[in-house]
């Protein structure tokens, strides 16, 4: 066991060499780090949201939300399939995810069907882009002329698959126009996304930022009577009434004239009169085109202007708009103005998100968190240094190298690995500073007993290691078991950063603990000769 | 030389023989901690429970948390806990929101938000909502039963099954009683609770399972020496190193719950905890839990492993017993039966002599 080749020898240096070559970067100042090479400058370790600050945020597409919108869509193509093909129908309803109607004369049944089939198109398999044979919609008729479409699950799931890979889109395009650093997002099972945003000064207007649908409509405010009435009494039933960012209450006519989706661009500025900020705006030809026809036929009457069911503002249309650009002003904040636009700019979500988790650290106390594991880890290594001398002498000598060297192969691996480390990682770092030494104190406290049952130093120092390595290997595996779990079930958290500080510690410290140091009593051995167990 | 000796080089403690003290003890414990955990619960944290935690440090020399919590609870957002954290200047403010719906606790951060002003720098805000509390709950414990099951899996293939038992009823022993201290002081049980149960698990495991491997080994062995006997000469054999990598595994959580910061204070009480009951638990309940299980000499089967000289049988066991009983012998506290005093050596055929108490 003492016996090392010269091949073997170099093959554990230059191991332990590669090592300290790619933690190094860790250590070196930002301005050292130009003059390195690119693949090393970039080995350095990548700090969790808890040290380095920034928000971790969950978020859900509401999913009953795009259900209903959905559903609706449907009944609204019923209805005019139905008119198109002139079917007579009444007690055409929503009922969950189901769209039921009873057809004046039950002989159309037929017919009916057959039309209301074309609305329904294949499912497309998510994994393999191939059909799967399933349709998003069922239709199917009773003997009395009653109808009923039904959403299938796997239309829906399709339709919530699809809404999450848009809405992803459309926060990447949001959050890059904040201009921080390197978002992570990312999807989480079938309806959530992850967000993960480093050093934000202010996590409360990223949350604003993602927290809107931003699904904006320019309709026509209804001057048949006042809003108050309508409160009151019944609106008329093609408009509804809706609240003002002012607080009042307008009344808006359901129709869409021109929507969002037909904007092209949108810039924060400020009002040549009023000196107020506005957004600016500009729609794409089909916008442009729609827009001129609604301003020129409502020259004097209000238009109101709608995000996520909020007027905005509601302006009087002074002369006809035919530039196909435009402006809103809503006695905005600068701040305002420039997030409104940021929104317009990246567009809609397809549903209403949700923050169902959050994790914000501010930088400072990132920066705390930091220093406090330094300082806990110089202590626990002070301590174990002292404690390890005092008891194995030039032994845990040899202990203490292997322990820094398996501390800066940990910090390696994990700068290659690109692994995060997080606050509960230095936990585990520290951790393993104490548990480290284990497979050393076992094999030097094999190498005692062999040496008390009357083995020479050599022999028991051998017998020591060969005798130690079963007890590693196997309290080694147990732990490791417990780490993998750890690592599997942690999520995306903290609690993963732990797992993987921990799994890595218990690899090296195989390495470090029995080889490397096996290495350097085997050439104290040669060198010394001893005649008796220093230990 | 080792500079400092006082860990004795080798021990001759009649562990086995308390027991009898040991496990009534081990099982009062258990029972308190069951007892704790249906009186006083446990203070779950907000990774559980959903809620919402903000942590804030004031620009002033010390917060005024009597202050807050009037404003706090003005806002009337349901139960708002206010506490001091690590320094005067900073506060953590805990809101339960039990049952609230996820967009109302988003309105609950900037309710406080607002009310903690220009005052207060928010350092931290962490708010789990009820879907996702609930998730966690199920994972965690999934966690915990898949720990628990692969270790025994794998401690059953690699060991016979008395020491798969033996290792999860001691590893279930120290889980209950960190699980006591969480409930006992009140800590937040949350996440990083959870990494520190598997923690231990996987420590008191690694304990275990050193000394484990030296009862198997032994058994091979000295086929023929009773039980108890032979327990004792293993738990002995791996005493120091028991000992000492307690000690460095201790100093390492000592340093983190002392200098690790305000987060990971409730951690390292558990993880200290953990190390020394873990400790005490593979001395006194993993190994003299064997005995009841049934575990025999025959059951180890497979060759001895080691060299023709191991397989001698009771003249070794005498003979190695002889260099025991040279040492000092350590008096226990309350063993009963004194049958070796200090330094009297009358070892020679102790150990087969020993009347096995199973």
């Amino acid at each position: 066991m003492l016996h090392f080749s010269r091949l073997k020898t170099t093959a554990i240096l230059l191991t332990i060499a590669v090592g300290l070559l790619f933690a190094l970067p860790n250590v070196l100042p930002q301005s050292a780090l130009a003059y390195l090479p690119t693949w090393l400058a970039s080995s350095r370790v990548t700090l969790g949201l808890d040290l380095q600050g920034g928000s971790h945020i969950l978020l859900e597409v509401d999913g009953a939300a795009l259900r209903k919108e959905r559903t609706e869509q449907v009944r609204d193509e019923v209805r005019r399939v139905l008119r198109d093909q002139k079917i007579g129908y009444s007690n055409l309803a929503v009922r969950d995810t189901t769209v039921s109607l009873r057809l004046r004369d039950a002989a159309d049944t037929q017919k009916a069907v057959t039309e209301l089939r074309k609305l329904a198109a294949p499912v497309t398999n998510a994994l393999f882009g191939n059909s799967s044979g399933e349709m998003d919609l069922l239709v199917s008729s009773g003997s009395d002329g009653a109808v009923t479409v039904q959403l299938t699950d796997a239309g829906l799931t399709a339709r919530m698959r699809s809404a999450v890979d848009q809405s992803i889109e459309i926060i990447r395009r949001r959050i890059d126009q904040l201009g921080t650093v390197e978002p992570n997002i990312q999807r989480q099972g079938i309806d959530r996304i992850l967000v993960q945003v480093p050093g934000l000064q202010d996590p409360q207007r990223l949350k604003n930022l993602l927290g809107q649908t931003a699904k904006l409509s320019f309709r026509m405010v209804d001057q048949s009577m006042s809003p108050q009435q309508a409160l009151e009494g019944r609106p008329p039933p093609e408009s509804e009434v809706l609240q003002g960012q002012d607080g009042q209450p307008y009344l808006v006519e359901k129709q869409v004239r021109v929507s969002g989706e037909d904007l092209v661009d949108a810039q924060p500025g400020f009002d040549q009169n009023s000196r107020e900020p506005i957004v600016s705006f500009r729609f794409n030809n089909n916008g442009a085109r729609r827009f001129a026809a609604t301003t020129q036929d409502a020259v004097g009457r209000p238009f109101a202007i709608v995000l996520d069911n909020q007027v905005i503002s509601a302006p009087v249309i002074r002369e006809p708009i035919l530039g196909g650009s435009g402006q809103i002003s809503g006695s905005f904040t600068v701040q305002q103005a420039n997030d409104l636009a940021i929104l317009l700019r990246a567009g809609a979500l397809p549903a209403p998100l949700k923050v169902v988790e959050e994790r914000t650290v501010g930088p400072s106390l990132g920066a705390d968190s930091i220093n406090a594991g330094k300082t806990a880890a110089y202590v626990a290594g002070g301590l174990v240094a002292v404690f390890m001398i005092g008891v194995y002498g030039l032994f845990g000598l040899f202990a203490l190298v292997a322990l820094v060297v398996h501390i800066i192969l940990m910090f390696s691996l994990q700068s290659v690995l690109g692994a995060t480390l997080t606050l509960p990682g230095i936990a585990g770092v520290v951790l393993t500073i104490g548990m480290a030494v284990d497979s050393n104190v076992v094999i030097f406290e094999r190498m005692r007993d062999e040496a008390r049952e009357g083995r020479s130093a050599i022999s028991a120092i051998d017998k020591g290691f060969v005798n130690a390595l079963g007890t590693i290997l196997d309290a080694n595996i147990t732990a490791l078991a417990t780490a993998v779990i750890l690592f599997l079930m942690g999520g995306s958290g903290p609690v993963r950063g732990f797992a993987v500080t921990y799994i890595l510690g218990l690899l090296t410290t195989m390495f470090t603990a029995y080889t490397l140091t096996r290495l350097m009593i085997a050439y104290w051995v040669k060198w010394r000769r001893p005649a008796k167990l220093p230990i | 030389m080792p500079l400092i000796d006082y860990i004795p080089a080798q021990t001759n403690i009649h562990f086995m023989r308390l027991r009898h003290w040991t496990f009534p003890f081990s099982a009062v414990l258990s029972l308190v901690a069951v007892l704790l955990f249906a009186t006083m619960g446990f203070n779950l944290g907000i990774d559980f429970r959903g809620g919402t935690l903000i942590e804030a440090q004031t620009s002033q020399p010390a917060a005024d948390i009597g202050a807050l919590r009037e404003h706090l609870t003005d806002l009337d957002v349901g139960d708002v806990q206010i506490q001091e954290f690590g320094s005067p200047r900073d506060v953590l403010i805990r809101v339960g929101a039990f049952g609230a719906s996820d967009e109302a606790q988003q309105a609950i951060i900037t309710k406080v938000r607002d009310v903690l002003g220009a005052e207060y720098s928010v350092r931290r805000v962490e708010t789990v909502g009820p879907s996702v509390s609930g998730e966690l709950v199920r994972q965690s414990t999934l966690a915990l039963v898949l720990g628990a099951v692969a270790i025994l899996a794998y401690l059953w293939f690699r060991f016979e099954w008395q020491f798969a038992v033996g290792a999860i009823v001691t590893t279930m022993h120290d889980i209950f009683v960190t699980l006591m201290i969480y409930s006992a002081f009140g800590i937040d049980f949350d996440l990083t609770s959870i990494a520190a149960i598997l923690t231990i698990m996987g420590y008191s495991l690694n304990d275990t399972v050193v000394v484990y491997d030296r009862i198997r080994e032994m058994l091979r062995r000295y086929k023929k020496l009773p039980l108890p006997d032979l327990l004792d000469i293993a738990v002995n054999a791996t005493f120091s190193r028991t000992i000492i990598v307690s000690t460095t595994t201790f100093f390492a959580t000592l340093a983190l719950y002392f200098f690790g910061g305000e987060v990971l204070r409730g951690f390292s009480l558990a993880m200290m905890v953990g190390v020394v009951i873990g400790t005490y638990s593979t001395i006194f309940v993993a190994a003299p839990i064997l005995i009841h299980l049934g575990l025999r000499s025959q059951t180890v089967a497979g060759p001895a492993k080691e060299e023709p000289e191991a397989v001698l049988g009771v003249d070794e066991a005498a003979k190695l017993s002889e260099a025991e009983a040279a040492i000092v012998d350590e008096p226990i506290a309350p063993a009963p039966a004194k049958s070796s005093g200090k330094g009297v050596a009358k070892g020679g055929k102790r150990p087969p002599a020993r009347p096995a108490k199973a």
